[in-house]
């Protein structure tokens, strides 16, 4: 058993690995939290698919360079986060088919951008691989928990006005697009440094998974963060010994275990949940 | 005073206010009053700066966007954000940046906010175990601690009681003795011919100062 747990991280790009989804952990679910407030789960989908096209670009003209993939996947994040949010304005709310129609144009166009190039592996680039998680890979995602963190204790007064009412954000000449700006930023940051241990497809599970999972958990928003936290970390763990001792990649085996909590949740959580909905005053 | 110098105001192509010339004074009680679609809520607005105008002009007299609280009709404020009645207060106690912290004082302040408006013991309570009376009386303790010189209230006792009806009256009469000008747009005409000096009706494209039936002169 206690191989089944250690000897996992006794290899030095599981340590690597490990290390990185923990910085994740911490940085990406307190944004995860405020997308699902905001009832903008389908943009981090949205985000997601549309980092694929810059990450190829950026392959095709630098390699398998972690930088250059990673400033591509960037851009097209802002890209999209952007033109998403015209998009919104411009069908007045009713958003979500166009932005369906966005991922998977994005999806269908990375797919193919890299498949033309011989040289990447399209599975390891969708699901996440931990062997290639080198010191680059490593930096990025340390570096982006560390701008994360102070940068959203920056905006997150704003940001929580924002969330709760923006008519009045507006009304009292509050930025509000502003201090919305700088929290997508942040989002397509960290999708975009988890893609090479997790995948494109797999690293927003990390952000939005623990987040939708702590809302059965507390009826506070810090006590949510702390949850959404605590899920993603113990997730981080669990999901790197699974993908090491099944020999599955480990974007989806981390997924799979931060979904395993969020069904929990679902079902027993103290917050409306599936059971507190059946039996009210238990 | 607030000026208002041959107003138009539009949504979209279609003309929902026309010809409206006149002056609201400061510190007066006004009610706005008019049927459905008459462009209450538009020039309410409009006067908080919020509604372009298409032709014409209004003057504040100087009064800044800061110094402007509007409280929206069944504002968008989402009711199930987990958050207690104090924060939603203190909130808007300051004019929010990233090194402005809310302090104590805005804590104390929005405390007895809550506390003018009855809602003390539920200060620490998340909002979305309010009522819809509860809610509106935190909503007038946010307006409360904006601390306005010019305050805007759309429908403002809609879905609320006789009671609280009767507590945020209070409220708004107390703003009005510090000198403060009120805005309101009602349905209630009981209600504004008992409380309100001033009325302005909007009929279709037509405006009509003080002119409800019974209403006393100033």
């Amino acid at each position: 058993m206690l191989d089944f747990l250690l000897e996992p991280f006794a290899l030095g790009f599981m340590r690597r690995a490990l290390a990185g989804c923990l910085a994740l952990s911490v940085a990406a679910p307190p944004l995860g939290v405020f997308l699902v407030l905001r009832r903008m789960s389908l943009m981090s989908d949205v985000l997601q698919h549309g980092v694929l096209p810059g990450i190829a670009v950026g392959a095709m003209f630098a390699g398998l360079s972690v930088w250059a993939m990673g400033l591509g996947g960037v851009v097209a994040g802002l890209v999209v986060a952007v033109l998403a949010g015209w998009l919104a304005r411009r069908t007045g709310g009713r958003e979500d088919s166009q932005l369906a129609g966005m991922y998977l144009l994005a999806l269908a166009a990375g797919v193919a951008l890299i498949s033309a190039q011989h040289s990447i592996d399209l599975t390891h680039l969708l699901f996440g691989n931990v062997l290639a998680v080198d010191d680059a890979a490593l930096l990025g995602m340390a570096g982006v928990a560390t701008v994360t963190l102070p940068a959203l204790a920056l905006i997150w007064r704003p940001l929580v006005l924002e969330s709760l009412d923006p008519g009045f954000m507006a009304a009292t000449a509050g930025k509000g697009g502003l201090w919305h700006l700088i929290f997508l930023m942040l989002v397509v940051l960290c999708v975009v440094s988890g893609f090479v241990a997790l995948g494109t497809l797999m690293s927003v599970g990390l952000m939005m998974l623990p987040a939708i999972a702590a809302r059965h958990w507390s009826d506070s928003l810090a006590g949510q963060v702390r949850v959404a936290v605590l899920l993603a970390c113990v997730s981080s763990v669990g999901g790197l010994i699974l993908s090491y001792n099944l020999d599955i990649p480990a974007g989806p085996s981390i997924v799979l275990t931060a979904g395993g909590f969020w069904l929990v949740s679902l079902v027993t959580g103290p917050r409306g949940s599936l059971w507190r909905q059946a039996i009210p005053n238990a | 005073m607030i000026r208002f110098d041959n107003v138009e105001l539009r949504h979209g192509e279609r003309i929902v206010l026309r010809g409206l010339c006149g002056t609201i004074e400061t510190g007066s009680l006004t009610a706005l009053i008019g049927a459905n679609g008459s462009g209450k809520t538009t020039l309410l607005r409009a006067i908080a700066g919020l509604h372009p105008v298409a032709s014409g002009r209004i003057d504040r007299d100087g009064v800044a966007p800061a110094d402007i609280a509007l409280l929206a009709q069944g504002s968008h404020l989402d009711r199930s954000f987990p958050i207690t009645c104090r924060d939603v207060v203190a909130l808007a106690a300051t004019r929010l940046g990233p090194f402005r912290s809310i302090g104590r004082d805005r804590m104390a302040a929005a405390k007895a906010a809550l506390g003018r408006v009855g809602l003390a013991e539920m200060a620490s309570r998340p909002i979305e175990a309010l009522s819809a009376g509860q809610f509106q009386r935190v909503l007038f303790a946010r307006t409360i601690v904006q601390d306005a010189r010019l305050i805007l209230l759309d429908e403002p006792f809609t879905a609320v009681d006789a009671a609280t009806t009767r507590l945020l009256m209070s409220v708004i009469h107390e703003w009005h003795a510090q000198g403060r000008t009120v805005i309101a747009v009602l349905h209630d005409m009981d209600l504004v011919r008992r409380h309100f000096v001033h009325s302005l009706l909007l009929t279709g494209q037509s405006v009509v100062w003080d002119g409800l039936p019974g209403l006393q002169a100033a």
